[in-house]
Parts: structure tokens; C-alpha cells; sequence
């Protein structure tokens, strides 16, 4: 079958890339492996044996960062609405009461309104609002766009502006764990982009959580007539003697077309592909996650944040855990805490440990298990540290490692924030392949759509390809 | 003879539903009055070729910088269609 464009992967990226091609009535084809779209940001069903039924799970989606008010304008997610025509209401998003960082003895409170982090920073660090403002210029004016911006590294950029390590090391917490695929620092360039878009922009979520998401992209590549077939994996993608690639072969059939974006990650690309001289390197980086379902929500007096970055030493660890998780720092997420859910009925809690995918695969199926119950039992210890007069009892749990996210993502190793080595501008190795997605180093839901957008503006219609 | 002022405003108002294009001054750059950027000129010139069948080449979208500018590039590639 012949086509105009291929995309491997309905995640975010892809299935954005789709919509940009079908709206210009190119044929485009996208190909997933799994049964259902949103790749990382994806969702579950569990079978709730207390009241019969099924309870549905958000993966991936703590909060939508990017957030703006309506009709606020120039704003990658303002962009988002534009390019996917897309309106603000459709994603109903409720904004985030206010999140916060928690170290020993000190805490950073962070909001949709920027002044507050100032104003926290003022108070508990008032030798350093100077020069946090001299970097918040520096951030403002970088542009992390330009597709042509090699690495560097964050924290040494930090230490020209900020004398005071503590912190240094809470502003770079939330940062680095919601999107940093390296060990202990980030691409300054990745470091503006979630800057922007954590502290100048903030949290929201949408109401009915990332299905929301999903179901607006899917109803928009029905509507389109885009070809989306699920289950079908692509196994090899196909290039000829001259380095262009071609097709793809998925479920034993050969597909065709001009372009193909991928999505699935730059590693797991060059996987399908011709052999190639440098091999982009897999991530270290890997999370679990508890989620629990609680008979009743935390009240708002015992707990009002809606994501807390927990750190219980001054220096913030960010690589794999030394032994399968590190509960010394998580992040917790609050889902009930954005504004405008309903205050009654069942609450949820998901706390988020860093953990080491290599220690995680040499589990048997009953050390797994029981692994993952310790991991349970910690979240839960912290969860009571954190907010001790929470009386309130766990109806329902469930765990996801290392493994489920390599399970279900296909990502090597488990990762989440994929490659240490992006592809900017998302070219490879071969002609007419590109990398769309994480691995071209736009992060978080807003950023992939925008990295699917633009690859397929670039080199599906205004065809740079033929360049 | 198509309006084609009226078919760029139509445009603009599909792409940026949220924009006033009530009072566009036709000598002001677009994107002074608008909050317009690259990737809307990229639409503005893909619903041209998808409704209309104009095509503009890429090093001419600067010519699409003014409405009045608009109108005296596209009209003649209307006027063919």
C-alpha cells in the first residue's frame, strides 16, 4: 500500500503529526504496536473487586504542564489549539492548586502565577532573588527552539547565577525528574523549555484525565479519514542502497511512502533500521509508580498542594536507584487536588520513586511480586510521614516497574524521557526518517504534540524532504 | 473576480478562531495586529492550495506579510485558477 506519509507510534507526537497531515489532505498511515493510542501517556482498566465494574488508570499524565488561561496568546499551547484547530474548552482543564518542593527544612511553593515562586524564593532564600531573577532573564530570552542548539549543561549555567547549592538543587528537582532522560543534570536547552513551562506556565489537568486528550486527537483522525491501525507493529523500516528510507514492513505487510515519522524513540528507530555507525544511547533514567485508591479524598487542611517533589536530603539524587527504588525522594501527585474536582467520593494518590530497570529484570515472577509490594508498603509510609493525620484506608493499589513500562511502551529499558542522545532537528542516519516526539527533545504532552506538529510541517507539507 | 482580501481574512479567522479580523489595517504587517507566527502562515498558505488550488512557493511567504501585500501577489494567481 502506497501512502503519503507514515507515522510509527499513536502517542501524542504521532497521532498530532497525523492530524497536521490529513488536514492537508495528505494519506497518511499511522501504525501502533499496542492496542489502544496515547504511548506514554496512556491508561488502564483494572476489575474493582469490591463493587464489580472497572476502575480506569491515567499512565504518564501527572499534570499538563504549559498551562495558560483562555485566550492567553503565543504560548506553545496557545500554538497547540491553533495548528490542531483545537479549542481551549475542549480540553477542560482545571488548573493546579499550587505545587510544592520539599526539602529538609525548607519548602518552595510553586503556582499557575509565577510571583509566587518569587515571593518564595524572597523568603527563604533572600540573598539569591537578585540573581534568580538574573537567570529567570536569561530564561526568558533563550531560544529553545532553535532546532541547531548543541549541549550544555544546566547546572553549571545555574552555578553562574545561583550562589546558594540548596537552591540550586530545588529548582532543579522538578525539572529534571519530569523530563530529564540524563543522570544528575539536563541540556540547558531542555532546562528553558521545562523552566517555561513548569514555573512560568504551570500545572493543569484535564477533566476525565489524559483519556480527555485522546479521545479529542482520535475523534479529530476519524473525522480526517486518517488510516490508524492498532496491534500492528512495525518490524523492519525500509531503506534502499542509497540511504532512503522507503516503508516499513508491520504484521508482514509492506507499506510505502516518501516520509516516515517516528515516535517511538531514536534508539528503538534504529532498531528496525539498517545497521548504523553510532547507535543512539538508551537512557538510564527509569520510574515506578504506586497509585492508590482511597475511600475518601485527603482533606484540603491536611494536604491543599497538588504535587508534591519530595527530597529528604540537601543534594538531589537523580539516577537510577542503588537497590530497585529509591525512596529518599519522590514526586506525589495529587490528582483530586485540581480545582474544580469533585471534593467528594474515593480519593487517589500516585507517588513516583526512581528505580534501576537492570535490577528489576532479573526478578522472577515471585521476587517481582513481592518486590513491588515493598514498594507499595514505602510509598505508603511516605504518604503517612507527609500527611500524618490522614485517617482515611487504601481500597485499591496497583504498581507499575520498570518492566510494565518497557512492556506496554516498548521503550528499551524502560524509559521515559527515552535517549541522552536527541536528535534536535529529528533527522537520522537516513534520508526521509525522522524523529518526532521525545527523542527530539520536546517534553511533556504539550511539547510532543508540538515536536509531531512541526516534523510534520517540515517535511510532510512543506515538503523538505525534496531538498 | 474573487475577493481575495475576504478569502485571506476567512482564513485567518478559521486558523486563529480567537483573533479580531475586524478592523485589520490592509498596510500593517499581520502579524503586528494579530497573534500570528510561522507555523500560521505555513496554514494560511496550505488552505490556499487546499481550497482554492494557489500554490505559493515557500521563498514567496513574505509576500503574504500585509493583507495589501496579499492581495497584489494572490490576485493574479486567482485570476488563473
Amino acid at each position: 500500500m502506497k501512502y503519503d506519509a507514515i507515522v510509527i507510534g499513536a502517542g501524542m507526537s504521532g497521532l498530532a503529526a497525523g492530524i497536521r497531515l490529513a488536514m492537508f489532505d495528505k494519506k497518511v498511515l499511522i501504525l501502533e504496536k499496542h492496542s489502544i493510542p496515547g504511548g506514554l501517556n496512556s491508561y488502564y482498566q483494572r476489575r474493582n473487586f469490591d463493587k464489580g465494574g472497572v476502575r480506569q488508570f491515567d499512565v504518564g499524565l501527572h499534570a499538563l504542564t504549559n498551562f495558560i488561561k483562555k485566550g492567553e496568546k503565543g504560548k506553545p499551547f496557545s500554538k497547540l489549539l491553533k495548528q490542531l484547530r483545537l479549542s481551549y474548552d475542549d480540553f477542560k482543564l482545571c488548573p493546579q492548586t499550587h505545587s510544592k518542593i520539599l526539602f529538609p527544612g525548607v519548602e518552595l511553593k510553586f503556582s499557575n502565577e509565577f510571583e509566587l515562586l518569587l515571593s518564595e524564593i524572597s523568603e527563604k532564600f533572600p540573598g539569591e532573588i537578585d540573581h534568580f531573577l538574573k537567570l529567570t532573564e536569561k530564561v526568558r530570552s533563550f531560544n529553545e527552539l532553535d532546532l541547531s542548539i548543541t549541549y550544555s549543561s544546566s547546572r553549571a549555567v545555574l552555578k553562574e547565577f545561583i550562589k546558594d547549592e540548596l537552591l540550586i538543587e530545588m529548582i532543579l528537582c522538578p525539572l529534571l525528574i519530569y523530563g530529564s532522560a540524563w543522570e544528575d543534570d539536563m541540556d540547558f536547552a531542555q532546562f528553558v523549555i521545562m523552566f517555561k513551562s513548569l514555573y512560568f506556565e504551570g500545572f493543569g489537568r484535564p477533566e476525565g484525565g489524559v483519556r480527555t486528550i485522546l479521545s479529542l486527537l482520535m475523534k479529530k483522525i476519524n473525522d480526517l479519514n486518517a488510516d490508524i491501525r492498532f496491534k500492528t507493529a512495525v518490524s523492519k523500516i525500509l531503506v534502499n542502497d542509497s540511504g532512503e528510507a522507503f516503508g516499513v514492513i508491520a504484521n508482514g505487510e509492506e507499506f510505502y511512502a516518501p516520509v516516515i515519522l517516528s515516535s517511538i524513540g531514536y534508539p528503538e528507530t534504529v532498531r528496525l533500521t539498517p545497521e548504523v555507525a553510532s547507535t543512539p544511547r538508551i537512557g538510564a533514567m527509569t520510574f515506578m509508580e504506586s497509585i492508590f485508591i482511597l475511600d475518601k479524598k485527603i482533606p484540603l487542611h491536611q494536604n491543599d498542594s497538588t504535587i508534591i517533589f519530595y527530597n529528604n536530603s540537601n543534594k538531589y539524587a537523580y539516577r537510577p536507584a542503588d537497590h530497585f527504588f529509591d525512596s529518599s525522594s519522590a514526586v506525589i501527585c495529587f490528582p483530586d487536588n485540581y480545582e474544580s474536582q469533585n471534593k467528594e467520593g474515593e480519593g487517589t494518590v500516585r507517588i513516583t520513586f526512581m528505580a534501576n530497570y537492570s535490577q528489576w529484570r532479573e526478578l522472577d515472577k515471585s521476587s517481582y511480586e513481592s518486590m513491588k509490594n515493598k514498594v507499595g508498603e514505602s510509598s505508603l509510609e511516605l504518604m503517612k510521614k507527609l500527611i500524618p493525620a490522614f485517617d482515611g484506608k487504601v481500597l485499591f493499589q496497583d504498581i507499575f516497574s520498570p518492566m510494565t513500562i518497557e512492556r506496554y511502551t516498548w521503550h528499551l529499558s524502560g524509559t521515559v524521557y527515552g535517549s541522552i542522545d536527541k536528535t534536535r532537528d529529528g533527522r537520522t542516519p537516513f534520508k526521509n526518517l525522522y524523529i518526532i516526539g521525545t527523542d527530539q527533545g520536546f517534553l511533556g504532552i504539550v511539547g510532543s504534540m508540538l515536536s509531531g506538529i512541526s516534523m510534520a510541517n517540515l517535511h510532510g507539507l512543506m515538503g523538505a524532504n525534496e531538498i | 473576480m474573487a475577493d481575495v482580501r475576504q478569502i485571506v481574512i476567512d482564513i485567518i479567522s478559521d486558523i486563529a478562531p480567537d483573533e479580531d479580523v475586524s478592523n485589520l489595517d490592509d498596510a500593517k504587517s499581520l502579524r503586528e495586529q494579530l497573534d500570528l507566527d510561522s507555523m500560521d502562515f505555513l496554514d494560511i498558505v496550505m488552505e490556499l492550495r487546499k481550497r482554492h488550488k494557489v500554490e505559493v512557493p515557500q521563498e514567496d511567504y513574505p509576500k503574504l506579510a500585509t493583507l495589501a501585500s496579499c492581495v497584489s501577489y494572490l490576485s493574479p494567481k486567482f485570476a488563473t485558477v
